[in-house]
């Protein structure tokens, strides 16, 4: 499979070899459960999860939201392929865009609060707490 | 079999960055580490067959997010160690609160068990034609907003990342 990709990327997939491949890999691919991925996604986040929690350095928190938003992405990429539904990776796509601006936003804040308090540690913003 | 292997391989590797990025003293081996994670994830995209994912995955991620934190972390030099770790009960109580969460996906996904399984090598959907068909065919109007998202987020930033007062 990892070669019929590589394969359907430069447009040559008409040869008669790789429809062969593709059909001996049927018989052999469909190994990998969605269990799998579910399992590998569920880690991820919560490996995000106690980022956000033990840190407080500010980038790092923001490193770790990034992790949260990959194994989202990832698992609704395998949904979709495993649905044949396209929906599912156009979702994806948007998911991307919005990651991208709020780390965009969140780096320009982290700037700002180095600038006024000379730290990114976020305990020093406890202005609001009570 | 040998995608199983791969599959493992990718996994085992973004997982160990993933920790590694928490680990890190420095904020900068966290950048590094991160990326090596996000090349892992975009291998998965190649796994399941999506590659127009994969190539932006890797653009947008790999190429634009990851260079803005590096940027973050060199020009104000931020690359010192934590003045202040949180005491070792709360990094306790996170640990044991993300054991619980971990927990209860797995017991959320233990009974599941998908219907009309396909296999994702042989779809067709993650190819660059057929998802720009459906992404500016019914998808047109939330890719002209996103759009405008992200003329919004440039300008926020400029104004964040401006010296004087406004």
């Amino acid at each position: 499979m990892f070669y019929c990709s590589i394969v359907q990327v430069f447009k040559i997939q008409n040869s008669k070899f790789i429809v062969q491949y593709s059909i001996f890999m049927m018989n052999t691919l469909n190994s990998i459960p969605i269990h799998y991925y579910l399992i590998f996604c569920s880690l991820i986040f919560c490996i995000g999860v106690f980022g956000v929690l033990i840190k407080r350095n500010a980038l790092v928190i923001l490193m770790s939201i990034e992790l949260m938003i990959n194994s989202i992405n990832l698992l609704l990429a395998a949904f979709s392929a495993y649905t044949n539904d396209p929906a599912g990776q156009i979702f994806v796509f948007f998911i991307m865009v919005v990651a991208a601006a709020e780390v965009a936003i969140g780096l320009a804040i982290v700037v700002l609060i180095f600038r006024t308090t000379h730290s990114i540690d976020i305990n020093v913003l406890n202005k609001l707490k009570w | 079999m040998f995608t199983k292997y791969i599959f493992f391989f990718l996994s085992v590797l973004a997982l160990y960055s993933a920790v590694m990025v928490l680990v890190s003293k420095k904020p900068i081996h966290s950048v590094l580490f991160l990326t090596l994670a996000f090349f892992a994830i975009a291998g998965h995209y190649v796994l399941l067959n999506a590659q127009f994912l994969a190539v932006v995955h890797v653009i947008v991620y790999a190429g634009a997010i990851m260079v803005l934190f590096l940027f973050t972390v060199m020009l104000l030099n931020l690359n010192a160690d934590e003045r202040s770790p949180k005491p070792a009960w709360v990094n306790f109580i996170a640990f044991v609160a993300g054991c619980m969460l971990m927990l209860t996906l797995v017991g959320v996904f233990r009974g599941y068990d998908i219907r009309v399984a396909q296999d994702p090598s042989l779809s067709q959907i993650g190819l660059v034609k057929n998802l720009g068909r459906i992404l500016y065919h019914d998808y047109l109007v939330p890719f002209e907003l996103s759009s405008v998202l992200f003329l919004t987020a440039m300008v926020g930033a400029v104004l964040l990342g401006k010296k004087e007062q406004l």
